[in-house]
Formats: C-alpha cells, sequence, structure tokens
C-alpha cells in the first residue's frame, strides 16, 4: 500500500518538477542557441577550426548538486560558448549508481568523443578501468590521481582555500566555536578540514572547530541535523564540504537567521552566495572545478592533452579561493588578512597541512 | 390463497432470468409476496435464492423479466434505487463498521445534519424510538465491536428501517445465531409484520418457516418449484421439493454398542481468548462405537475444548487420554499421528487453505507420510490420485481436483473435510459444528458418514450449537456450561426443554462432570 | 506447473502488457511537456540496450541482481511475508563475499563458490532475524526488515572501514582473481561488459524458486503457511518454524544477488553513502513480475532495461534521467493498480471471453 502511494506521488511531484524544469531549460537554452549563432557569425572567418566533442560523467550526486558536479558543467558550458562550438558539442550522462560510472564513461569513449570527464574521486576505479579497456581514449578526472597513459588527472590543495575560509572564520567567529560539516570522510574532505582548521588557528587560537562527518555526499537531511547540532552547542558559522549533503546546513542556517540567531555558513566548491543568499553566506572557499574542466578542455582543442599527468591546482593557479562577492560580508580589513596569508601561501612561507593536526 | 388475494401485492417478479457464464442462475422465476406476510424463499445452496433477491435489491440486473412494486413496473438499477422503493436487506456477513457506535453505524450515509456537523443526539433519539417500537432492544451509544452477533443483527435491521424500509430481505439470518436468538429474531419479525411491514426470508430451514412464515416459494436449481402457503404444508412435503427426492430427517440407526475407553477427559482447565479460565476443570469419557453429543450456547467454553483436545491451545491442568496414551499439550501432529481426527467448526479459517487445490487441500495432514513424501519432494501423482478416490467416494462435486477449494460450495468443502478426516481412519473423530450453513441434502450425508464411523467401532464427538442435531445423532448428551459438563443424559429420555434449562445452568444431573 | 503457465495466459499476461504501454504513454505525454521528443526517447532507448553487445552486456548486467532481489521478495510473499528488506540482505550478501574474496586465499573455483556461499548466508541470516523477531516477538517483519536495511549498510561500512579499507581509500582492497566470477569469455565477445556467473546463476535461481514452493515438502508447508496460517496450525505444522525458514530462503536469493555483483561487477566493496537499490527495485520486479518465476526474469529485465536504457535517453535525445524515473514509476503504478488496467480493459476481456465460448 505504501509503496503504491510512493509511486504514486513520486509520479506527480517528478511530472511536475519536470515540467518547471524543462520549461525553464527550454527558455535558457533559446537563449544560448541564440548566443551562439551570434557568436559563429562573429567568428565566421576561423571557419577551419575543427570542433571537438567533450561529455562528462557525474557521480551519483547527479548534475544539480549545487557543488562541483554543477559547477563541472558550467565549466564546460562556458568552454562550449567561448569557443563557438555548436551546442550538442558537450553533453553528460548522471549516474544513479556506482555500477553506472563504467557504461556511463564508455558511452562518451564508444562514441568517439575528445575527451571524457569523470567528476569525483569515487569515480577513479571505472576511469582507470575503461581508460585501460580504450587506449585512445582521452579521459580525464577531477579529484583523483589515476595511473594511466591516456588519463589526465586533476588534483586541487583544496587546504589551501579551506584555509583562507579558516581566516575569515577564525576572524569574524564571536563564540569562538566554529562547525565543519564533512560528507565521505575521504583525503579530499580531509584536506578541506586540515586547512580550514589551520586557518582558523593562525588568526585565532582560542577558537575551536568542531567537526562532525556525514558519511554522504547526497543528503541534505543528514547536512541539516548536522548543522542543528553546531548551531545548538554554539557555534556560530559552520563549513560543510559535503557535496548537496551542505544544502541541508544552508537550509538550517537559513531557518535560524529567520529566528534571529546570528549564523553564518561558509560554502564550498563554488560561489554559493549566488545559491543562497548573502544573508547566510559568509564566503565561499571556491574550487574551481569550472575553471580546471575549462582549462584541461581547451587543453584538448588545442591538441595539448596531458595524458598520464596529474596537474595540482592550487592557489597559486588560482584554483581554489575566496569569491569576489566577498567583499559584501566580509570586512576589509579581514579580507586584507586574507590576501596576506594567501601571498603567504602562495610564496611558500606557510605550507598548509593536508590532515587535521590533533 | 384466497383470503390474500384481497390483500395488495407489494412486490412482484415476472419472469426473471438470469444467467452467470453459461449458468442459468434463474429460470423465468415468478415471485408474488402480498403486504405484511413473511414470505420465505427455500431453496437448498446455490439453487437462486440470493441471486433473485440480489436482483430485487438492485445489485443485479435481470436478463428478462419485469419487477412490480405496490404493482407498478420499476427499474431497480442500484441498491440506492431499492432503498428509494423501501427495499432493505439484511445480509448474512454484516456490513458494519466496528469501532462506530450503533448509532453511528445506522446513520452511515443518511446523516442528520446540524449545519456542518452531524446531530448526533437527534439521530440517536430516532434510533431509541425505532428500536422502542419494533422491539429491537440495542443501546445506541454502544460500539459494534462490543455487542454479541445477535445484537449487530438488530443493529443491520434497523438500518434498513432507519432508510424507511417497507420490503425487508432477510438472507440467511438464523446461520449466525443461537438458539436463543432465533427465538428473539421470530419475534422480531412478528413485531415487524404487525407494525406493517413485509418480509422475504431466504432460508433453507424448514423449522424457521414453519414457525413463523405465512407462504413459501421452493427454488430447485433456478427454477420455481412450488409456492405454497405455510399451512397447507409440512416439513417433509418441503423438504421433498428442495431436494428432489424424499428426505430422511430421522436417521436410521441401530442402538449404540459402547466398548471401551477411547477418550479420556480428565479435569482440564485451560484459559480462553479473553484471559480468564474458559474450561474448569471438564471431565468425561468416550467408548468406542458411541457418538457423545456436546450441546451448549455458544461460547461456554465448546471452542476451547476442542482446541484443547486437538493441540491447538495449553492446557493448565488436567490430563487428556486418547487409547490410553497421554496426548495432554502435545503438538497437533502428534496428536494428530495418534489417531485423532477433527473437523473444525470454522471450516474456512481452519479446515481448508482456500487458494490451495482440492487436490493439495486432501493431504494437508498427511503431505509428510512416505506415500506422498519422497525424499522431500512431494510425489504429486500418487496426492492426485489420493484426492480422486476421496472425492469419488465422498461424492464432493468439483469441477477438477486442480480447483482451488474457495471455488467449491460450502457442502462440497465440508464434504471434502470429512473426507479426508476420515479417511484417516481415526479412532476418535471430532466433528465441530459439522452441518452449520449446509442444505438439507448436505446434512442427511454428513450425519449418516457419522454414525457409519460409530458403527465401525469408532469413537465421535459432536459439538454442534443445534440441539437438533445432537438429539439426532448423539448416542448420549453432554451439556456444557462455563466451562464443565453439567450433566450427561440419554436423548431418548430428555426433551428440548430439559436440555434449554441445562444449557442456561438451570439444572444439573447426577454423572454431570465434576462439581466442584 | 499451472501458475507458470498462467503468466501467459489472457489476462494475466495482457494485464502487465497493457499497463507497461500505459506506463509508457504517460512518460511519453511528460516528455511532450517537457518538449522532448518521446519518439526519439525510446527509439535511443531500444538502441540504448539493444544497439550495440557492450551495452547488451552491461544491460544484463543491470538485470541481474533485480532478477535476485525480486525472487527474494517474491518468495517471502508467496509465504505470506512482505520482505522489505532484500536491500539489507543484497548489502549482507555483497559484504560476506567480499570478505571472503580479500581475506582468504583459496584455489581458483573453490574461492569463488565459497565467497557466494557466505555471501548467501549472510544475506539468510540477515532476513532470518527479522523471521525470527516475527515468529519469536511478533514484530512484524516489515519494521524489522527496514530497519534491518539501515543496520545492514552501516554495519558493513564498519567493516569495511575497520578490516577491508586500506587508508585513504573509500572502498575494500580488490578480491583477490581466484574469487573474480567475471564470464571472461563472453565479456571479451561483449566488448569488455561486465557479465558474470550471476546472471546464469539468477536464471537458475528462478528455476528452485519455482522447485522449492510447487515440488518440495518445505515448499508446500511454506505456502500453506503463507495462505492460512490457521489451517496450517490445525494441520500440525509449525507456524513459527515456517515464517522463520521462509525468511531466511528469501534472504538467500538477496544475498545471492550482493555476491554475485560483488564478486562479478566491482570486485570490491565501497563505502556506501547510500543503499544500491536493488533491494527496493525488487519489490518492483516482483510487483510487475505477479510473484511467478518467469514474470519475475521478465519484470527485471523490463525494469533493468529502462534503468539501463535512460543513460541512452539522455545521450541521444536529451531527456533527463528524472523522467526515465516517471515512465518506470508509471509502470509499476499501472501494474499495481490493475484494478484501472482491467477497467480500460473491459471491452477486450469480455469480447475475448465471449469468444472464447
Amino acid at each position: 500500500m505504501k509503496k503504491k502511494l510512493l509511486s504514486v506521488l513520486s509520479v506527480a511531484t517528478l511530472s511536475l518538477s519536470v515540467l518547471v524544469a524543462g520549461c525553464g531549460g527550454n527558455a535558457q537554452q533559446g537563449a544560448q542557441q541564440g548566443q551562439n549563432q551570434g557568436q559563429e557569425q562573429a567568428g565566421g572567418d576561423q571557419a577551419g577550426q575543427k570542433t571537438v566533442r567533450i561529455g562528462m560523467v557525474t557521480d551519483v550526486g547527479g548534475v544539480n548538486d549545487n557543488s562541483f558536479n554543477q559547477s563541472a558543467w558550467e565549466g564546460l558550458q562556458k568552454f562550449q560558448q567561448d569557443n563557438g562550438l555548436p551546442q550538442e558539442s558537450v553533453n553528460y550522462l548522471q549516474s544513479t549508481s556506482d555500477a553506472d560510472y563504467v557504461p556511463n564513461l564508455t558511452q562518451f569513449v564508444k562514441d568517439g568523443w575528445d575527451l571524457t570527464w569523470g567528476i569525483g574521486f569515487m569515480m577513479a576505479d571505472a576511469v582507470k578501468q575503461v581508460a585501460e579497456a580504450n587506449p585512445d581514449a582521452k579521459i580525464a578526472i577531477i579529484d583523483q590521481e589515476v595511473q594511466a597513459p591516456n588519463v589526465e588527472s586533476v588534483l586541487f590543495k583544496e587546504n589551501e582555500g579551506a584555509f583562507l575560509g579558516g581566516v575569515v572564520a577564525g576572524s569574524m567567529t564571536k563564540s569562538n566555536k566554529i562547525g565543519f560539516v564533512g560528507g565521505v570522510e575521504s583525503p579530499v574532505i580531509k584536506r578541506f578540514e586540515a586547512g580550514f582548521i589551520a586557518g582558523v588557528k593562525a588568526v585565532n587560537p582560542n577558537a575551536k572547530v568542531i567537526s562532525v562527518y556525514t558519511g554522504a555526499f547526497d543528503k541534505p537531511d543528514l547536512g541539516k541535523q548536522a548543522a542543528s547540532g553546531l548551531y545548538g552547542q554554539g557555534a556560530d558559522i559552520v563549513f560543510p564540504a559535503a557535496g548537496s549533503t551542505g544544502d541541508g546546513v544552508f537550509n538550517e542556517a537559513k531557518d535560524r537567521k529567520s529566528k534571529g540567531e546570528n549564523v553564518w555558513v561558509i560554502g564550498v566548491d563554488k560561489d554559493q552566495s549566488l545559491t543562497f543568499g548573502k544573508e547566510i553566506t559568509l564566503t565561499s572557499v571556491m574550487k574551481r572545478v569550472d575553471q580546471a574542466v575549462e582549462r584541461v578542455s581547451k587543453d584538448v582543442m588545442d591538441g595539448n592533452f596531458k595524458g598520464g599527468q596529474v596537474v595540482t591546482l592550487g592557489l597559486a593557479e588560482d584554483g581554489v579561493g575566496l569569491p569576489e562577492t566577498s567583499k559584501d560580508t566580509v570586512p576589509a580589513d579581514v579580507l586584507a588578512k586574507v590576501e596576506e596569508f594567501k601571498q603567504k601561501i602562495v610564496n611558500k612561507e606557510i605550507s598548509v597541512p593536508e590532515e587535521p593536526q590533533e | 390463497m384466497n383470503l390474500l388475494s384481497t390483500v395488495k401485492t407489494v412486490v412482484e417478479m415476472r419472469g426473471i432470468t438470469k444467467r452467470f457464464a453459461g449458468i442459468v442462475a434463474n429460470d423465468n422465476i415468478n415471485l408474488v409476496v402480498k403486504k405484511g406476510e413473511i414470505h420465505a424463499l427455500l431453496g437448498e445452496n446455490g439453487a437462486g435464492k440470493s441471486t433473485l433477491m440480489n436482483i430485487l435489491f438492485g445489485l443485479y440486473q435481470p436478463d428478462e423479466g419485469q419487477i412490480l412494486i405496490n404493482e407498478k413496473p420499476v427499474q431497480i438499477s442500484s441498491p440506492n434505487v431499492a432503498n428509494e422503493l423501501g427495499i432493505g436487506m439484511v445480509h448474512q456477513h454484516f456490513m458494519l463498521v466496528e469501532p462506530f457506535t450503533v448509532t453511528e453505524n445506522i446513520i452511515l450515509g443518511n446523516e442528520p445534519k446540524k449545519g456542518l456537523t452531524i446531530d448526533i443526539r437527534k439521530a440517536q433519539e430516532e434510533v431509541r424510538q425505532l428500536s422502542l417500537k419494533y422491539g429491537l432492544k440495542v443501546d445506541p451509544e454502544a460500539k459494534i465491536e462490543d455487542i454479541s452477533v445477535g445484537m449487530q443483527q438488530r443493529v443491520e435491521i434497523l438500518k434498513t428501517l432507519y432508510r424507511g424500509a417497507d420490503i425487508l430481505i432477510f438472507d440467511e439470518p438464523t446461520a449466525v445465531l443461537t438458539p436463543q436468538e432465533i427465538q428473539e429474531l421470530i419475534q422480531i419479525m412478528r413485531n415487524l409484520v404487525n407494525e406493517g411491514k413485509t418480509i422475504i426470508l431466504i432460508t433453507h430451514k424448514l423449522k424457521e418457516i414453519m414457525a413463523v412464515c405465512n407462504s413459501v416459494t421452493i427454488i430447485r436449481r433456478g427454477k420455481v418449484i412450488d409456492s405454497v402457503a405455510v399451512k397447507e404444508t409440512n416439513p417433509d412435503d418441503l423438504a421433498a421439493k428442495m431436494v428432489g427426492r424424499e428426505v430422511n430427517f430421522r436417521i436410521d440407526k441401530k442402538p449404540s454398542e459402547p466398548k471401551e475407553v477411547i477418550l479420556a477427559v480428565e479435569n482440564v482447565t485451560a484459559v480462553g481468548n479473553r484471559g480468564v479460565d474458559a474450561l474448569k476443570g471438564i471431565s468425561f469419557e468416550i467408548r468406542a462405537g458411541e457418538i457423545l453429543g456436546i450441546a451448549g450456547v455458544e461460547g461456554n467454553g465448546q471452542s476451547e475444548l476442542i482446541e484443547a483436545l486437538t493441540g491447538l491451545r495449553k492446557v493448565k491442568e488436567g490430563r487428556i487420554l486418547l487409547s490410553g496414551k497421554e496426548i495432554t499439550n502435545q503438538t497437533p501432529r502428534t496428536i494428530s499421528e495418534s489417531g485423532l481426527s477433527h473437523i473444525p467448526e470454522d471450516r474456512h479459517k481452519r479446515g481448508l487453505v482456500l487458494d490451495f487445490t482440492m487436490s493439495e487441500n486432501m493431504v494437508l495432514e498427511t503431505y509428510f507420510h512416505p506415500d506422498f513424501n519422497k525424499n522431500g519432494f512431494l510425489d504429486f501423482k500418487a496426492i492426485d490420485r489420493h484426492a480422486a478416490k476421496l472425492i469419488e467416494e465422498f461424492d464432493v462435486r468439483t469441477p477438477s481436483i486442480h480447483t482451488p477449494a474457495r471455488a467449491l460450495s460450502g457442502g462440497n468443502q465440508q464434504k471434502a473435510i470429512i473426507a479426508r478426516e476420515i479417511n484417516k481412519d481415526p479412532d476418535l473423530l471430532i466433528a465441530a459444528q459439522p452441518t452449520r450453513g449446509l442444505d438439507v441434502g448436505a446434512i442427511e450425508f454428513i450425519h449418516r458418514r457419522l454414525v457409519e464411523q460409530r458403527d465401525k467401532g469408532k469413537a465421535v464427538l459432536l459439538i454442534s450449537l443445534e440441539l437438533d442435531e445432537v438429539m439426532n445423532v448423539a448416542d448420549r448428551i453432554a451439556v456444557i456450561y462455563e466451562g464443565q459438563i453439567v450433566g450427561i443424559v440419554n436423548p431418548k429420555e430428555t426433551s428440548e426443554q430439559e436440555l434449554g434449562l441445562m444449557m442456561s445452568g438451570g439444572k444439573r444431573t447426577e454423572g454431570g462432570g465434576t462439581v466442584e | 506447473m499451472n501458475r507458470v503457465i498462467q503468466v501467459f495466459t489472457k489476462e494475466s499476461f495482457l494485464v502487465p502488457l497493457f499497463a507497461i504501454i500505459l506506463g509508457l504513454v504517460v512518460g511519453a505525454l511528460a516528455m511532450l511537456a517537457g518538449g522532448f521528443n518521446p519518439l526519439l526517447a525510446y527509439e535511443s532507448l531500444v538502441v540504448k540496450v539493444f544497439g550495440d553487445l557492450y551495452n547488451f552486456g552491461e544491460a544484463i548486467r543491470q538485470i541481474t541482481p533485480l532478477i535476485f532481489t525480486g525472487l527474494a521478495v517474491a518468495f517471502a510473499f508467496r509465504t505470506g511475508l512482505f520482505n522489505i528488506g532484500a536491500e539489507g540482505q543484497f548489502i549482507m550478501g555483497m559484504l560476506g563475499a567480499v570478505y571472503v574474496g580479500v581475506a582468504f586465499d583459496l584455489p581458483p573455483i573453490i574461492h569463488a563458490v565459497v565467497a557466494i556461499i557466505v555471501g548467501a548466508l549472510m544475506g539468510g541470516i540477515w532476513a532470518g532475524i527479522a523471521g525470527y523477531l516475527k515468529a519469536a516477538r511478533g514484530v512484524h517483519e516489515v519494521i524489522t526488515s527496514i530497519m534491518l536495511n539501515w543496520i545492514g549498510m552501516y554495519f558493513a561500512n564498519y567493516i569495511l572501514n575497520a578490516f577491508l579499507v586500506p587508508k585513504g581509500q573509500q572502498r575494500s582492497e580488490i578480491v583477490h582473481d581466484s574469487a573474480v566470477i567475471t564470464l571472461q569469455a563472453l565479456s571479451n565477445f561483449l566488448g569488455g561488459a561486465r557479465v558474470h556467473w550471476g546472471t546464469p546463476l539468477a536464471l537458475i535461481c528462478a528455476v528452485i524458486f519455482f522447485i522449492i514452493l510447487w515440488k518440495t515438502k518445505t515448499g508446500y508447508e511454506l505456502r500453506a503457511v503463507g495462505l492460512n496460517p490457521h489451517a496450517s496450525e490445525y494441520a500440525g505444522m509449525s507456524v513459527n518454524r515456517n515464517i522463520v525458514k521462509a525468511m531466511f530462503i528469501s534472504g538467500l536469493f538477496a544475498g545471492l544477488g550482493g555476491a554475485c555483483e560483488t564478486l562479478g561487477v566491482f570486485h570490491y566493496l565501497a563505502v556506501m553513502s547510500a543503499m544500491p537499490g536493488y533491494g527496493f527495485d525488487g519489490i518492483a520486479v516482483a510487483l510487475i513480475g505477479g510473484n511467478t518465476p518467469i514474470g519475475i526474469v521478465l519484470g527485471a529485465f523490463l525494469f533493468g532495461a529502462l534503468s539501463y536504457g535512460a543513460a541512452g535517453m539522455k545521450f541521444s535525445a536529451g531527456v533527463p534521467i528524472e523522467l526515465i524515473r516517471i515512465v518506470i514509476s508509471s509502470v509499476i503504478f499501472f501494474v499495481a493498480a490493475h484494478g484501472i488496467v482491467r477497467y480500460l480493459l473491459k471491452p477486450i476481456l469480455a469480447k475475448r471471453k465471449e469468444e472464447g465460448r
């Protein structure tokens, strides 16, 4: 009985949401097409330029995770627009379970696409398998090193970006309690945590960072729960590094803000103030997955694919950092401090730990 | 007849024919019911009585024929139309909402409104008035789940009256009632008629017809056999018309020749479903070659006694011996294998797996025997042969041995159970309400089989709520009252009055069980 | 045997078929509303599944665990129990198999067989717990089996982190080659698709499902208890023992599915942030398949092909994954609400009946 009811409900809600999403999407596509036509006309003299096709496969978070899957897809779309490529030259496939990674990657590879992205460390095994099975294919992966001659691995120094976020948090906390919400315990998330804690301690040795791991990247309810616990313990700033689980943290902060509590969230991966608003988003530790995707895709178009190599993007490469919009929420003196630390890290005067120090 | 012809005809059904998937359920049936009479519709199970009444109540549409209500032709396309025409039906299986009160059930679908809310006070008052008028004693505020079956039936009757019914159809109303409740129902029907209502009574019980009805229409295999005034006929004549041959009510049986004790029940105490002792130190014996009947009003420990004997209920104190071997608190299987067979009182709940085929049902207690079970795999050929043999021997009418038990009529289901149980060749056969809801032909068959068992030198325990049955079939009658045997009498030397008195706890006889 | 044949006869076959078509039509309407071309989408779906050997092999891979979990749910259902815990039993199967595969060193074939058996037993025991709680304490199996899903998942994550996951990783070590059950020759033929021995095993299990229920003494008891516990008790069967037995066998099927998935597809077990979902989909498969073995194999094929083909719809027709979920949900909806379908089919069925006479 329950099951039936659920099916009915899911049918109903899905059709609604899809209708809405479908309409919105169409308008956008239309606009994009218009833009493309303009660009194509403008760049008509470059007619000889060969077209490339670049695909990406999301992990189970899906393309609307408000986080790095979405960021990657935005990067890919920007790449397509900036280079005046036809719309169908970029595409993505979503994975609903681990088992989908291999066939999804294979779909692009077998279809002869010039580059296939695997977004997220969870896809490492699948990327390796597909790369070995298809030595001619070009594959790139974010967040994990895969050793294969035809795979370019893109890593980020999340700890450096998170350090700056920690500087902001440490400078602005009033309760001297700061929360961290992690997704699945993994090296990437550990780097976020380590850098963040180090940043806080660097400016405010008295502040305490409380870390919680939810064990999931796709469970906003767990994020909300964790945030509720942290704010409840007196933390006034929480930094989630947990994919769409982090949406729940924003949600909880919004609830509390509307009740008059002065709480903040530090966004992750993207400039999340654009999604969740400046009332609660203090700043964001951006991981420029979009830029990385754009950059490597451009390399492929220009024939500079670095197969077998690991590219690590840190502050120096602008692969991580805080967004411009922070100036609206963070006082100038704090931002100055941030800039100061950034230079020190770029100049290697400070080395940011990769694992949380006890 | 002449007398009645001056009275108005309230229901006339002319040439009604109804077919179901190749079967003619009603074949050109004519029925005339006069105002203010109780008209019986008599027939065996499956004769077409219920179909005809469902047509009158608007649940089915006839393929041919015409219906006149109060001498005007009508189209009864749904029960709602029937209600508007003043026709109400009291179904055999009650359609009541258990957690609701009597009043709430009666007004369901017809609630008196006060603004947006239900005017429950007014409804209660109306229900009280109605029940006073027709002598239907019910508490309007009681919950259905707390009142007896007889009371629930009254609620069903009140429901039809509340909706303004003048013609009431009763579908086998006595099947679920105790003898006392039947008496009360008969009185209620008389009250209704005195107040100007007309009643059509579907039944196959001749005694009731003789007691309460004015006229009777007999239906056999979808056709009207006869329509007569009750005072111009007699039970034997009615039975012959219903079954199509002479029926013997008195069972021809030799005097019993009791031999050794087969079942000895000694001071057995057991807790009932309500958590209190339902059996309070009950004791009795059954010998080989006799039928012991247990008479009693429902709920005096009969069900608990059967369950205690068959291993389905734990015995708290006392002993049960089967052929000298103790079977107290053994598992049902051990007891069954020790030579006890059991025709359960509720054949749908206990007796059959309704969704199993007949063949599968015939080995319900013996499937693990080496005849059918080869190293954990069942030999379905052997099982089918076994089933075919029993079905033939006991004349179970089924389209095939692979037909699900659910598809068979009640009588044939019961015959199948009896076939299965007797085939186990038990030392003791427990028959609990073996003829409940069955028609005359089937009852006769079953009674003959029980006597046959006895004559083979087996012991039979017959537990029945029908006094007639116990008096006809048993060699000795033990009366059960509040978990004890209050007396054992010889059916030839007793009367219904005496038994009735004992059943209500008013009299004990010597040899009457264990007096504390 | 009759019951199996019934699947293909008249109404019982026609109704699910019509339900599927209705589901596809509703999905098509949703696609039209979203501005997509449903014909192109369905074509892409078919092409994705049947278009080339690799994808066909991968679709088979997707279908296989659904047969196992479908059988698990249906087996319990046939015995009067509602096993919502196939998910947890599947996970326990994966865990058992990966543990044996990683921690033991055994000769080829034997290693795989032991790993599969351990996985199956883990699934069986996991379901047996729910059965035991029902038999001994009267706790409804729906509640316990749902809860055991979560316990199973976190238990598996705990065991993985404690014993099987190397530092800095998110998954167990790869199982030894001796425990891998890939059908290598077939896989090569299918362009590297991850086909494995689990598929033939699943089909064998469908046959075993039939044999246990309709040929053995055990099956007779299980069905009797499922259909009428009172009559079974009267007939001397132990209702409680049969409940535990039924859940155990049901769990064996799910556990087998999990074991084969690990040993055949991934060769490792990742720390789970969400349940794999095969157990829940198994409920739908059992429903679509009418709890008959052939029905389940067909239902799993439908369900697996739809979900696998979803990527094709996205890839070639641009239809988002959410839409294919609408199609799948509508199909289940119409199969579950067969009253609606029967109503719509009434004229056709009535006509058939007339002709039949």
